[in-house]
């Protein structure tokens, strides 16, 4: 693969929520608005791209026995480390997230990426994944968040477009909402894949 | 180059050598977070009384007595006390219990009030953020208002389909009226 082409991999081939579908909790949980989305996905990118780093600079002296247990020290202490920068610096953000932000450390995507991708790789390529793949999430949660936004809430990016006595249909923003919203995307994803293959 | 083989001595070396990596940087991203941590939570229980309460310029932090399990605070502005704020709460919510910012003139009338945290129902319970039912309390003189929804006797209008977060709602603010009268009013 060239290199660019690992970058892309995350974003549309293997799409880590509509195509491995890894990290459904945050996806399902964390996106009753389009910041959300955001916030979550960037802090997630955050994490991949520094562990994704640091476990490919780290691969040969990681003994294959000790790997996960390498892999999650790694892992959580950048969740921690984006935990106490956003409690620091985006109070608001950090506080709509809540208890996700520390369950990040158990987001499939990131261990998932550790042990079929950065532990087998090049720095810079495992770096580029992170990358993708942390954008593919974003882009993936950013829209459900939105979706579910606009119909549940009637509002994008906290705007509220509707007035004041507005009918919203509420169940978007509550858990069946969720599956639904995430049900219709993974299908409209994965046949527009296979229309246009990509 | 392969991975170095899984024998005692290098997994023991390896997974100290990334503990005291990681254990590095996390302390050097405490200690610069640290203060911005400490100030951006008492920025937001100054800002929450803030917007509860007349105009003071006195730090409310430092005023801050807790009697009872609610939190009270003593507003000034130059040497007279223009108002106080009391962080009350009820246990009687629909999903347990909720916290609120009420905010009072000096001579006990309700300024305004915030909702802090909540668990309430989105759509229902959440109401009570709202201007329709937040309206009924803006500088509400309390002292012949019976603090019960409608339905139970009382004066305050509860919010339609969510009776139990109303009647949550009135709990915290009659604790938080009765604190204020025995312990702040002079009577």
């Amino acid at each position: 693969m060239s290199q660019l082409k690992h970058f892309t991999n995350g974003i549309l081939k293997e799409n880590p929520t509509f195509v491995l579908v890894l990290g459904t909790c945050p996806a399902l949980a964390v996106t009753t608005s389009a910041i959300n989305g955001i916030g979550m996905g960037v802090a997630t990118t955050f994490v991949l791209f520094f562990s994704n780093f640091l476990i490919a600079l780290l691969k040969n002296v990681i003994p294959d026995k000790v790997r996960i247990a390498a892999f999650i020290v790694v892992i959580a202490s950048f969740v921690t480390i984006v935990d106490l920068v956003m409690k620091a610096f985006v109070p608001g953000l950090y506080a709509s997230l809540g208890i996700f932000i520390p369950l990040i450390v158990v987001n499939c995507i990131i261990l998932g990426r550790a042990e079929a991708f950065a532990q087998k790789n090049t720095v810079p390529s495992a770096m580029l994944d992170g990358l993708g793949m942390g954008l593919g999430f974003t882009i993936a949660i950013t829209l459900m968040g939105s979706i579910r936004e606009i119909l549940g809430n009637g509002s994008i990016f906290n705007y509220k477009f509707l007035g004041e006595d507005a009918q919203t249909i509420l169940i978007f923003i509550l858990p069946p909402g969720a599956f639904i919203t995430y049900g219709y995307l993974i299908a409209i994803f994965n046949r527009l894949k296979s229309k246009y293959n990509f | 180059m392969a991975k170095i083989e899984s024998s005692l001595k290098n997994m023991i070396l390896s997974l100290s050598l990334i503990g005291i990596i990681m254990t590095v940087l996390l302390a050097y991203v405490y200690t610069l977070t640290k203060e911005p941590i400490a100030n951006s939570e008492k920025k937001k229980e100054i800002d929450a009384i803030k917007l509860v309460c007349p105009e003071f310029d006195n730090d409310p932090i430092a005023s801050k007595q807790t009697i009872d399990g609610l939190d009270y605070f003593v507003l000034t502005k130059g040497t007279d006390t223009v108002g106080y704020a009391v962080k009350s709460f009820t246990d009687k919510g629909f999903s347990g219990v909720f916290t609120v910012m009420i905010g009072f003139y000096a001579d006990g009338k309700l300024f305004d009030y915030s909702v802090l945290v909540h668990k309430e129902t989105p759509g229902l319970g959440t109401k009570m953020l709202e201007t329709k039912f937040k309206s009924q309390f803006k500088d509400l003189d309390l002292t012949d208002f019976n603090l019960k929804v409608k339905k139970d006797g009382g004066d305050v209008d509860a919010i339609t389909a969510a009776t139990i977060t109303s009647r949550g709602f009135c709990d915290a603010l009659q604790k938080a009226k009765d604190g204020i009268a025995k312990n702040f009013i002079a009577k």
